[in-house]
């Protein structure tokens, strides 16, 4: 058994144990990770001891919360209260939080059980998890190709069922491609729907949390128990999110669902094919299909890759051998500084913040971070257009199926393509989700991202849940 | 916008951003952000001018709580996670009196 909603409810029941759960995760743990290495670290006595506590709950007649014996494993960027959180970064290395992140303790008190902390590219910088400090994590479709990223860990463990659920964060599709091509469901919802507190930030005006699972119906359980407005969070919104779980019944009998006409070329044949193949699903199950234009989607990429590199230049300021990780001694404090980024940081971390820097420095700030700006108002601007004729919109969420390691050789452009049709979304703030939709070249899977307007997560999801009804 | 990027500008971002590169990581990352910026530059034919910036995509005005004491990070806590600490406080090798 491996789906969040039978874990809880046999949990909840005191027909399964937590601890059986656990052991029986543990197991596969065992089995694959040494091939797959999805974990920087597995958490195995403290998961142990918190499946021992749910059982005790629910022998002496309390309910542990809907997520009951639930195992989930945290990308690394998460802020666990002493327990290591790298980010896949030397410059980490080691360090332990003084503080639980927002879903940490959401989690907590939904009876959940932590069983690890998940690999990713280095501070969630790329789209093949190969950028990780610690070594790659490998595809468990197949272990020759990367399972994406930067929630590369979070997701080949679900997908090599090491945990019932993974969290990751999603900046420009850090959720969503690595869920397509490890073949799991993966949602990165509405700007300000999940608290960030808690999650070490790269762009913050971009990142977000959300989860990754075996269903369409687990990341809504999932999203349930996190989303909600958080005081710890000024940028999470305060609104009272309608229940997913309850909207995914619901089917898409007329829902208007949008084919952006021009996309952005550059998908292989066989992810366009399933893509269209989506289309012919919802359309069969009731949906309206209706053709809408987002022409600035294309420049989407540009402005990310000023505006991301920039905010994480600014957020990154802050590991300089002071208050926490490595240090790397020095004569003065100035030339620590230096010293001790260098040898932290890897070389695509190094790299954005140095566009980064770029990007905001005197005399190019106008030329390159405003502008930036504009663009991404303008790509908001046309998607709000576009949900005025559509309730969601269907594209490929990500060009290919999983690539050999290497495959993108030093170009870091080529890496950055991996994103195209992902990244929009973070930069209008609108919620996206990947969702399996079969499989393509040498029989690994395929997934189909559906986009919906803002706070429209239960559209999306019911759009999603049709799909997984058409491809099962 | 496509200004050609150069090695003493790269040196002087390096500096900047308090990364010590080396010559190699200097070049590279010359070579490197030229590229990009040579393909960043699709954006200079969209027509701008009248687009308001936007900087986060949630509109949400100052955000408030209520004056309410709570309790911070335990200090020894946080401390124990630091390179180095004297006192209560973080302890950093000298910052003035130098000759650097």
């Amino acid at each position: 058994m491996s789906d969040a909603l039978e874990i809880a409810a046999a949990v909840r029941a005191g027909s399964l144990k937590a601890a059986d759960v656990v052991e029986q995760h543990l197991a596969a743990i065992d089995g694959r990770e040494p091939e797959i290495h999805a974990f920087n670290l597995v958490m195995v006595e403290q998961a142990r001891e918190r499946a021992a506590a749910i059982d005790a709950m629910v022998a002496a007649g309390n309910d542990p919360g809907p997520l009951a014996g639930v195992p989930v494993a945290l990308k690394d960027n998460m802020c666990t209260r002493g327990v290591p959180t790298t980010c896949s970064s030397k410059i980490l290395d080691g360090w332990k939080p003084p503080y639980d992140a927002t879903i940490v303790t959401k989690l907590a008190d939904a009876g959940a059980v932590v069983i690890g902390k998940t690999n990713l590219d280095e501070f969630a910088m790329g789209s093949s998890t190969e950028n990780s400090a610690f070594g790659p994590t490998r595809n468990p479709h197949d272990t020759s190709r990367v399972p994406g990223g930067s929630s590369g860990g979070s997701a080949a463990a679900v997908a090599a069922g090491f945990a019932s659920i993974g969290l990751g964060s999603d900046t420009g599709g850090s959720i969503r491609q690595p869920a397509a091509l490890c073949g799991v469901v993966g949602v990165k919802p509405t700007y300000g729907y999940v608290s960030r507190y808690g999650l070490i930030a790269f762009a913050s005006s971009l990142d977000q949390i959300g989860p990754l699972t075996n269903t369409v119906a687990d990341s809504a359980l999932m999203l349930d128990v996190i989303g909600g407005h958080d005081p710890m969070d000024s940028t999470s919104i305060p609104v009272a999110h309608p229940s997913l779980l309850d909207a995914i019944g619901e089917g898409v009998e007329g829902m208007r669902v949008g084919r952006i006409t021009d996309l952005p070329e550059g998908a292989d044949p066989d992810v366009l094919e399933r893509t269209e193949l989506a289309f012919d699903a919802l359309r069969e199950a009731g949906a309206k299909i209706v053709d809408v234009e987002v022409p600035a989607f294309t420049f989407g990429l540009t402005a990310y890759y000023l505006i991301a590199p920039a905010e994480a230049s600014s957020n990154l300021a802050r590991y300089d051998g002071v208050r926490y990780g490595l240090r790397v001694e020095a004569p003065d404090t100035n030339a620590m500084y230096g010293v001790t980024r260098a040898a932290g940081f890897g070389d695509e971390v190094k790299r954005r913040v140095m566009l980064g820097t770029y990007a905001l420095s005197a005399g190019y700030y106008d030329a390159y971070y405003g502008k930036a700006l504009k663009v991404r108002r303008l790509i908001h601007d046309e998607f709000e257009r576009a949900y005025q004729h559509a309730d969601v919109l269907l594209t490929p969420a990500s060009p290919s199926v999983a690539f050999p390691f290497g495959a993108k050789g030093d170009n870091p452009l080529a890496m950055y393509l991996c994103d195209v049709y992902t990244i929009p979304a973070n930069l209008s703030g609108h919620p996206g989700m990947s969702v399996p939709f079969g499989t393509g070249a040498d029989g690994l899977p395929v997934g189909v991202q559906v986009l919906a307007g803002t706070l429209c997560e239960p559209q999306m999801f019911r759009a999603a849940a049709a799909l997984e009804r058409a491809a099962r | 916008m496509s200004e050609r990027i150069s090695v003493e500008i790269v040196t002087k971002v390096a500096r900047l951003a308090r990364l010590d590169l080396t010559p190699e990581e200097i070049d590279r990352t010359t070579a490197q952000l030229s590229g990009m910026l040579e393909h960043f530059a699709d954006i200079d034919a969209l027509q701008l001018d009248d687009v308001e910036p936007m900087a986060q995509p949630y509109p949400l005005d100052n955000v408030f709580r209520d004056d309410v004491i709570v309790d911070g990070l335990d200090r020894d806590e946080v401390l124990a996670a630091a390179p180095a600490a004297e006192d209560g406080r973080f302890r950093v090798p000298p910052i003035i009196g130098l000759d650097v």
